[in-house]
């Protein structure tokens, strides 16, 4: 809710910017204590809050799970360790029927792109103001709890995709099969810059659209979360309510999204025939 | 909303998350899973070969029952005809003993009856003799008639 010295745009402004830990244009490293701070910090900075809850979320996600995993009982498997089995069997069942070649490391990274993206999402579902009213209560100025709505998480995520993608397709096909595979369809030799400009294009937007497809969604959700925020207090239940009970279905869509694509990316690059 | 070093962190991050979930969290769970599976199947299996072992169990407890019934049977049957034939053999040699026993009454009653005969007739010849006497008196030599007498004794 808007206190009443801050005007709407401040407000939704404010909720927007990341707590950014850079280097200043004089040389020193600092918080940004104004969004332009933090434009002028240009790359060499960091968003303490994306980075922090991400690795929270993520480190959460692996401490519960590796110790379901440490405690794996066959006999009498616990109330979360069903869970966990749960979970895996659903992603075992995604990569077998997506993913046709072998390859230990296709169904952990799909685990762990999907746990961590519902994790960060959810992040989303805690009422806007909270962390960041808590955390201004504590001296700290900016605070966006979602990482998934920076672009920089999202971009994070799918860079690490594109070079498993360009990692497997030279492992599997060969420099040459990959260089060839970009060049030589789907028009033959002799329109080869088309071809490659096509299939540029075309392995470009793999990582471009999983990054910005995931950023837009979470990104437009927050939003309508803070647009809510802007109503009176004794009205924002009636519509934060249905949309957060919504938001929890875009929250698995996008997830289960992103490592449908990841598995399909990753069969695409083991696949030798194109 | 600036792409900074955040980007290079995240990417990092996500590299080191999918490298632990891929050693600790992924392998252990799938084997448990797998472990159990086998387990289970195993279960069955077993469960399955008990079940034709009882089977089998019952059907060589059925035969053997029937195969006791049948034996049991026999041995009452031979004790039947073992006891009949004791019977039969104990009722000949009780009758043949009995006949014996008739036969040896009968032989003594005869003899008795012989010698109660001879000893009457005697009896009657010597009172014939004597009344023959005492009719008689001297007129008869006992001597002289004493063939006759005796024969006639004999005739009696």
């Amino acid at each position: 809710m808007a206190s009443g010295e801050l005007t709407s745009g401040a407000y939704i402004k404010h909720h927007l910017q990341n707590l950014t830990y850079g280097k200043f244009p004089d040389g020193h490293w600092g918080f940004a204590e104004s969004a332009l701070e933090a434009k002028e910090m240009g790359f060499m900075a960091f968003h303490v809050d994306t980075l922090g809850f991400s690795f929270i979320l993520g480190a959460l996600f692996l401490f519960f799970f590796a110790r379901a995993a440490k405690r794996a009982s066959i006999d009498a498997p616990s109330g979360f360790q069903n869970f966990v089995e749960s979970i895996i069997d659903f992603i075992d069942e995604n990569v077998r029927g997506s993913f046709s070649g072998k390859n230990p490391m296709v169904a952990p990274l799909a685990l762990t792109t999907f746990i961590w993206i519902i994790l960060m999402n959810t992040m989303d579902l805690v009422p806007v103001d909270w962390l960041p009213s808590l955390a201004a209560a504590m001296g700290i100025h900016f605070l966006k709890v979602v990482p998934t709505t920076d672009p920089n998480a999202t971009f994070g995520m799918s860079i690490g995709i594109f070079i498993l993608i360009l990692y497997y397709s030279i492992k599997e096909k060969g420099l040459g099969g990959f260089v060839g595979e970009l060049t030589l369809h789907p028009f033959g030799k002799w329109m080869l810059p088309f071809n490659f400009f096509l299939e540029g294009v075309n392995l470009l937007a793999k990582p471009v659209s999983l990054a910005l497809r995931l950023f837009g969604n979470m990104y437009a959700g927050e939003m309508i979360f803070i647009l809510i925020a802007l109503l009176p207090f004794w009205i924002q239940w009636s519509l934060s309510l249905p949309w957060a009970i919504f938001h929890i279905l875009i929250v698995l869509l996008q997830a289960f999204i992103f490592m449908t694509l990841v598995i399909v990316y990753m069969d695409m690059a083991h696949q030798k025939e194109h | 909303m600036n792409i900074n070093l955040t980007l290079i962190g995240q990417t990092i991050m996500f590299a080191m998350f999918v490298l632990f979930c891929m050693k600790f969290v992924w392998p252990p769970l799938v084997e448990a899973m797998a472990a159990r599976k086998k387990a289970i199947e195993d279960g069955l299996k077993a469960a399955e070969l008990g079940k034709e072992e009882h089977a089998l169990a019952q059907k060589n407890a059925e035969d053997l029952i029937e195969s006791t019934k049948t034996q049991a049977a026999e041995i009452i049957a031979n004790a039947d005809k073992q006891a009949n034939v004791m019977i039969d053999k104990a009722k000949g040699t009780a009758s043949e003993e009995a006949d014996k026993i008739k036969a040896h009454a009968k032989s003594e009653l005869d003899q008795e009856v012989v010698k109660a005969r001879n000893e009457l007739k005697n009896q009657v010849s010597t009172l014939v003799m004597q009344g023959v006497n005492s009719v008689l008196e001297k007129e008869v030599d006992s001597k002289a008639h004493k063939d006759m007498l005796s024969k006639l004794s004999q005739s009696l």
